[in-house]
Order: structure tokens, then C-alpha cells, then sequence
């Protein structure tokens, strides 16, 4: 694996044995001396033109504690701001020296752009690119997913038989898509629910169930519930009448939190918007994995990172 | 070329008892006494002393893994390995004394690599290492402490050491 852009073309083998690697990364981070050697003298580029806050920290931390040295790059106050192409600036990071490129873009395929246009030579995470995919979160929702069905005794394990429920703005989720793929791969069941200006279309060859109805979700007791951030950057359109209509129809009330299932996760990718499609107390809960999933995110990242750069080229 | 059997079950056995008495006779007892295996075999050959320490002196022979991937010098020249789990005994390493456990002796590159993990995880009072079998050509200034079996070698040939709890026989082979 050179770059990694996607889910989609990830086998099972693959993302079970990046599952476990991220196990190990995980066992670093109880220690007190919370670094390892293995990426010392390479460089990773953190190339963020959209705005995030832990997703770049995630990955500049995981960098970090491989020994990596890294470089934080945004779009404002740099020279893309004045107008710079992907291709110079890319150009420009090759020049560097950069061994890897964490770039998130709000344009769906710019991460594979660079990854095959052959204007730098060094491994592409995709971290979010448009409405496309962001890989690592949906690893480190699967990482999740297991540590808390497993516990110690995750190493090695698939999620077969899971059932996971995707709940909000599928339309323009790249978490959604990155995690269709990856859990449906790893043989769990995933059933998104969403209001039908919010489901995209072509969702019919999708691995997936599609449903309006959130509350008959939530009576089938899934083993997971996602929901999803409600992304006003990205509503130019009405989607729905307006926040209160969605939050009673899709949002995950106090009401709907006490009928799920007491072992059932409730997981979000964050940022959250508290009372829109998740309430405070769901937020809150034991059952909310939603700190375990930023922690858990360094883990994956790490181990992403690991597996990206530590061999040699020629015989990885 | 066939592979030479050179260390049987017996032999193995034999070799890894009186490691065991070589241990407690050096440490003066079995206090504060931590094995660590090298992945894998390793790991498997520390349980085995751990076990024979035990039945010796009752309640000694604390056992736990520690894995070297993320501090090997050869990572950028090899496809990515995949690590193995570390597992450090409760009470830590601290001012113990720590037996590292590896199958093959050979560059002295791996257990370099170890002295480096066991730097990150604390600072024991004395570590030590036993091997099953030391077949020469080091590349670094490290020695075993506690030798089952030196075998001459030379740099083409392989030591392939088979353990009954993963390999479907159990014995050392020269080929």
C-alpha cells in the first residue's frame, strides 16, 4: 500500500491488519515515554485547504510520536491564498523533501490527483476530500466499533454480524462513504437513514439498506448509531423546513436514546451540533464513543502512517 | 542442501533447565525477576523458563513479550512488518532485573533494538540475555549471558528453530 485514499479498494485482510496495527499504536499511548523511532528523519506534510481542528492535531500527534518530523500547511496564510495551483504547491513540497502528504481538499478527488499526477513523489493520505471519503475516520470508527465489542481480545477480528446505523446528512458525508465501504468489507450490516433530499442518488447499488425512518431504526436495536454532523457550509439548498423539524425527525433525542439497546454505541464524528441531530444527554452518555473515537483516531493515524512509510519502496 | 537436525526435543528442553538454574544461580534468587521474549519465538522460549523457574522456586518467573519492530535499524529497507503485541507485567520494569529471551543469537541488531524499547518503558537495575542458540557473526559489541547452544556457522547457512506451540515439530535445523 502506497497511498491511501480510499476504503473502497481496501480488502479485508488489509484493514484488519491495519486494525491491529493501530492496537500496538493504541498500547504506546498508556506508556510514559509515548514515542517510537520508527519514522525518524522522514517528513510528513499536513496539506489542509479545509478547516479542521482534530483531524490535523490527529495527525500532526501521530506523526509525532513515530518521530516523524511534520509540517503544518493551510490554505490561509499561505501561498494558495494568493492564488498558488495544487500542482505548485505540490511542486514546492516535493522540492522539501516531503516523504508523506495528509491532505484534506474540498474538491471530491484532489487527494488522487496528487497521487497520480506524478508531481510528487511521496505517500497521499487522503484525509477528507469533498464529499468523497476520509478513510481514517471510518478506520477509527471500525477500530471503535471492536475495541468496544472486544476489548483486549480485539487483535485479528472482523466486525461480521454488526449491525450499524448511519443516521443524518448521507448527501454530502464522506464519512458515510468512507464507512459503507469499509464496514460492509470488514462483514458488518449498515443501514442509513436519512430524509430523502439527504440520500444520494444511485444509493440502490450501495451495499447498504436505505430508510426515512429513524425511529423503526431504532426499534430494530442496532449494535451502532452514527450520527451525522448537519453540515451547513455545505446546505445550499433547503434540504429540510428548518432545525426543529429535523432534529424531531432525525436527531438523536433523550426519547430515542432511552429505547436503544443499553449496549448499543452512540458514535459521532464530530464536531457535533448539541440539540440538532444529537442531544446533549446522547452526547454524554456512557454510550457515546465520542472521545474513545478522538483518542482511537491517533491510534489509526499512527498506524496508517506506519504502514505508508516504514518499508522500502521497492519491496512494499 | 537438506537441513541438519542439530538441537531435538530433549536437547531443547535440557538446554532451556539449565538456563533456568544459570538464571537463578546469577540473580541469587528470584527476586525482581522479569522475563521479556523477543517476538515470536521468543516469547514462547521466555514462557517455557518462565515455567521451569517456576517449579524450581514457586512464584518466580514473571513472563510478558516485548516487540522490537518499531526499533529496528532496518525498517526503511525492508517490506512494512507488521508488529507484535508488548506486554509488560504489571509493576513495570523498574529497578527489576530483566532477562531478554530471543531463539537466535546472530548480528545482535535485534536485541540492540530491544535495549532501545526497554529504555522507552523504564529503567531496569540489570538486563540480561538468554539465548537458545548463538551462531556467531555479530555486527555489535552484545553477548549472551546465558547460551543453550553456540553453534559455528557460516553466513549462508540458516538456523530454523521449530517450537511445538506454532510449528507442527519441535527442533533446531541447520541448512
Amino acid at each position: 500500500m502506497r497511498h491511501l485514499l480510499s476504503t473502497k479498494d481496501l480488502s479485508r485482510h488489509d484493514a484488519v491488519a491495519l486494525l491491529d496495527i493501530a492496537e500496538d499504536m493504541a498500547d504506546v499511548a498508556g506508556r510514559d515515554i509515548k514515542k517510537l523511532p520508527a519514522l525518524r528523519g522522514r517528513t510528513v506534510v499536513n496539506l489542509f485547504f479545509e478547516d479542521s481542528t482534530r483531524t490535523r492535531v490527529s495527525f500532526e500527534v501521530a506523526a509525532k510520536r513515530l518521530s516523524a518530523d511534520v509540517i503544518n500547511f493551510s490554505a490561509k496564510g499561505s501561498s494558495v491564498s494568493k492564488g498558488e495551483s495544487l500542482k505548485d504547491t505540490a511542486q514546492t513540497l516535493a522540492a522539501m523533501g516531503a516523504d508523506a502528504v495528509v491532505i484534506r481538499h474540498s474538491a471530491s478527488g484532489a487527494p488522487l490527483v496528487l497521487a497520480e499526477s506524478g508531481w510528487i513523489d511521496a505517500g497521499i493520505v487522503n484525509a477528507g476530500d469533498g464529499t468523497h471519503e476520509h478513510p481514517t475516520q471510518a478506520l477509527l470508527d471500525a477500530f471503535t466499533i471492536r475495541r468496544r465489542l472486544h476489548g483486549a481480545a480485539s487483535r485479528g477480528r472482523d466486525l461480521d454480524g454488526v449491525t450499524v446505523t448511519i443516521v443524518g446528512d448521507i448527501l454530502h458525508s464522506r464519512v458515510a462513504r468512507s464507512n459503507v465501504w469499509l464496514l460492509t468489507t470488514l462483514g458488518a450490516s449498515v443501514t442509513l437513514v436519512a430524509p430523502g433530499t439527504l440520500l444520494p442518488v444511485g444509493i440502490g447499488d450501495w451495499p447498504v439498506e436505505a430508510s426515512y425512518d429513524l425511529d423503526a431504526a431504532i426499534d430494530a436495536a442496532p449494535d451502532v448509531v452514527m450520527m451525522l454532523r448537519i453540515q451547513a457550509e455545505r446546505m445550499n439548498a433547503a434540504f429540510f423546513p428548518n432545525a426543529r423539524e429535523y432534529s424531531r425527525q432525525w436527531g438523536l433525542d433523550d426519547d430515542r436514546l432511552a429505547r436503544l439497546p443499553a449496549a448499543s454505541m452512540v458514535m459521532h464524528p464530530g464536531p457535533m451540533n448539541r440539540g440538532l441531530e444529537i442531544s446533549a444527554n446522547a452526547a454524554d452518555s456512557s454510550r457515546s464513543t465520542v472521545l474513545e473515537q478522538v483518542a482511537n483516531g491517533v491510534s489509526i493515524r499512527m498506524a496508517v502512517l506506519y504502514h505508508l512509510l516504514s518499508g522500502s519502496e521497492v519491496g512494499a | 542442501m537438506t537441513a541438519r537436525s542439530v538441537l531435538q526435543q530433549a536437547d531443547i528442553t535440557r538446554a532451556l533447565t539449565r538456563i533456568s538454574h544459570e538464571i537463578l544461580e546469577s540473580n541469587r534468587g528470584s527476586s525482581d525477576l522479569i522475563l521479556l521474549g523477543i517476538p515470536t519465538r521468543g516469547v514462547i522460549l521466555a514462557r517455557r523458563i518462565a515455567a521451569i523457574l517456576d517449579s524450581i522456586e514457586p512464584g518466580s518467573g514473571t513472563v510478558g513479550a516485548i516487540d522490537v519492530t518499531m526499533y529496528r535499524d532496518d525498517l526503511s529497507r525492508n517490506p512494512t512488518r507488521a508488529p507484535s503485541p508488548t506486554d509488560i507485567p504489571a509493576g513495570g520494569i523498574d529497578g527489576k532485573t530483566v532477562i531478554l529471551v530471543d531463539d537466535v543469537l546472530y548480528s545482535g541488531r535485534t536485541i540492540r533494538a530491544a535495549l532501545d524499547a526497554l529504555s522507552d518503558l523504564g529503567r531496569p537495575r540489570a538486563v540480561r540475555l538468554a539465548v537458545l542458540v548463538d551462531r556467531g557473526h555479530r555486527e555489535l559489541p552484545i553477548r549472551a549471558d546465558f547460551v543453550g547452544k553456540n553453534l559455528p556457522t557460516s553466513t549462508e547457512e540458516r538456523i530454523n528453530v521449530r517450537l511445538a506451540e506454532i510449528d507442527d515439530s519441535e527442533e533446531v535445523t541447520i541448512e
